[in-house]
């Protein structure tokens, strides 16, 4: 199945002029396609041959190339990186296709990702959601002593875990129901589990689950899709612990108003 | 935004799945105890009558448990496709469709439709039998309502029949997501433990849809 030799694929790739104007999927024929290229290496071969023809060339976001960065956002096939596991798109080798393979290519799609230009889509709403989380109080001054703080080992894991994820909005594409739960749930089990981010920790909830729901972002109903395709394989579990952080700041917690006698 | 907490809560996405997994339970609850009262029909006309005189005979509560019960129904379905409409939207026009095959199985994907089965299904079974032909017997010196003949003249339509099996076969599929995907959205998800909670949804999915289909059969099979 895997290729050693040069190929030739005929890819259909979405372009779209700018965010106000209808996109259509353009064919393309790439020629001398390494099988250790990475499938944004493949798309750069493309460009420049489009760029040596005079075309505007296809708009794609990428960074570290390295798997850590997380802007690498397209749906390689209908699925978000590709659909491989634990895999970001820049990850993607080209020893995964064969010669004369069809590949279709689009941007990630949810209506809270409007698309910027070709596969470039706004994922801002991300941002908000993780803005909305506010700050974790923490001591200034000199360097703590490094075991000041106990932490248990298999917390400190999970809570590595959800720290792992890079924002890369695959959960919002690959879910049935554009929703942002794994990402805004991974942002909250983070420092939910950790004694950092406990005096905010309510407050954090309330406004991150606030923020979540009026950016356009679907309800979650547990396919579990996000976890299949996150490419830092964040469980699902991460959003049964937002649920709970979220119940339990809706019943418990109150923020006097000034009138109240409150700051 | 801070202030109303509570009353964010009942409108927003996590506190609307709270309540359908919590009705959802009931619901999957509510269906033990009509698979129970179903079994006393391969017990006899007599059991199966006197099941269903009793439950009149509670009177007024009977209509609170079943006021109440129609709630759960309700807010269920209610916000089911409240939900459902905003994911819709969430998805854009032009949502992907294809899977890895790791994660959406036909049940999580098939929980709209196999639901609004149910409720055809619901409306059609009360018109067919709660509020279907009446008939009387005396069991015991006491009348009171044959709902065995009722029930049995139902089940004796091949069609009918049909119908039903079709319908538990979707209420299966509905609770094999559901039951598990409840406890998730209450938050009770954990390595340690939630693979138990699939296996018991799977198993309370065969045995309930299974049990509910398997009577109607026997019915058709024993005849009028």
């Amino acid at each position: 199945m895997a290729s050693t030799e040069n190929m030739t694929l005929n890819l259909k790739i979405w372009r779209q002029k700018n965010a106000t104007t209808e996109g259509k999927l353009v064919d393309y024929r790439v020629e001398n396609v390494s099988p250790d290229m990475s499938f944004l290496e493949m798309i750069d071969v493309l460009n420049d041959q489009l760029v040596r023809k005079g075309e505007d060339p296809i708009a794609f976001d990428h960074d570290c190339r390295e798997g850590i960065c997380g802007m690498c956002s397209m749906a390689i096939d209908g699925k978000a990186h590709g659909g491989f596991k634990n895999t970001t798109t820049c990850q993607v080798h080209m020893r995964h296709y064969k010669n004369g393979d069809n590949i279709v290519v689009e941007p990630f799609r949810a209506s809270a990702f409007p698309v910027i230009k070709d596969l470039t889509v706004d994922r801002s709403a991300m941002d908000k959601v993780m803005a909305a989380g506010g700050y974790v109080t923490a001591n200034t001054g000199n360097a703590p002593d490094g075991n000041a703080m106990l932490i248990p080992k298999p917390i400190a894991d999970e809570a590595m875990d959800a720290a792992a994820c890079i924002g890369c909005g695959a959960c919002v594409a690959s879910c049935p129901n554009g929703s942002g739960m794994l990402f805004m749930s991974s942002k909250i089990s983070q420092l939910a589990l950790l004694p950092q981010g406990q005096p905010e920790s309510p407050r954090r909830a309330l406004n991150m689950v606030y923020t979540h729901d009026s950016l356009g972002f679907g309800n979650c109903s547990t396919h579990a899709e996000c976890e299949a395709t996150c490419p830092k394989g964040i469980s699902i579990e991460h959003i049964a612990r937002a649920n709970r952080e979220y119940m339990k700041a809706a019943f418990t917690y109150h923020e006097k108003k000034r009138s109240e006698g409150g700051a | 935004m801070m202030t109303s907490a509570v009353n964010h809560y009942f409108g927003s996405s996590i506190g609307r799945k709270h309540l359908v997994a919590i009705t959802g339970l009931l619901l999957c609850g509510f269906l033990v105890s009509h698979l129970l009262g179903n079994l006393l029909l391969l017990v006899g006309p007599d059991a199966f009558n006197l099941y269903s005189y009793k439950l009149f005979a509670l009177g007024g509560l009977l209509y609170v448990i079943e006021a109440g019960l129609a709630l759960v129904f309700l807010v269920h379905m209610y916000l089911a496709v409240r939900l459902n409409i905003e994911n819709m939207r969430s998805r854009g026009k032009y949502a992907m469709k294809k899977r890895t095959g790791r994660g959406t199985t036909l049940m999580s994907a098939t929980m709209p439709y196999t639901g609004l089965v149910l409720l055809v299904f619901l409306i059609l079974h009360l018109m067919n039998l709660k509020f279907g032909t009446v008939y009387t017997t005396v069991v015991d010196g006491t009348e009171m309502r044959d709902i065995y003949k009722t029930t049995m003249e139902y089940f004796a339509n091949p069609v009918s029949v049909g119908w039903y099996v079709f319908a538990m076969f979707c209420a299966a599929f509905h609770t094999a997501h559901g039951f598990s995907s409840a406890f998730q959205s209450l938050g009770l998800n954990h390595g340690k433990y939630f693979g138990k909670i699939k296996i018991i949804g799977y198993l309370y999915a065969i045995v309930v849809g299974g049990g509910f289909a398997f009577v109607s059969v026997w019915a058709y099979m024993k005849g009028v």
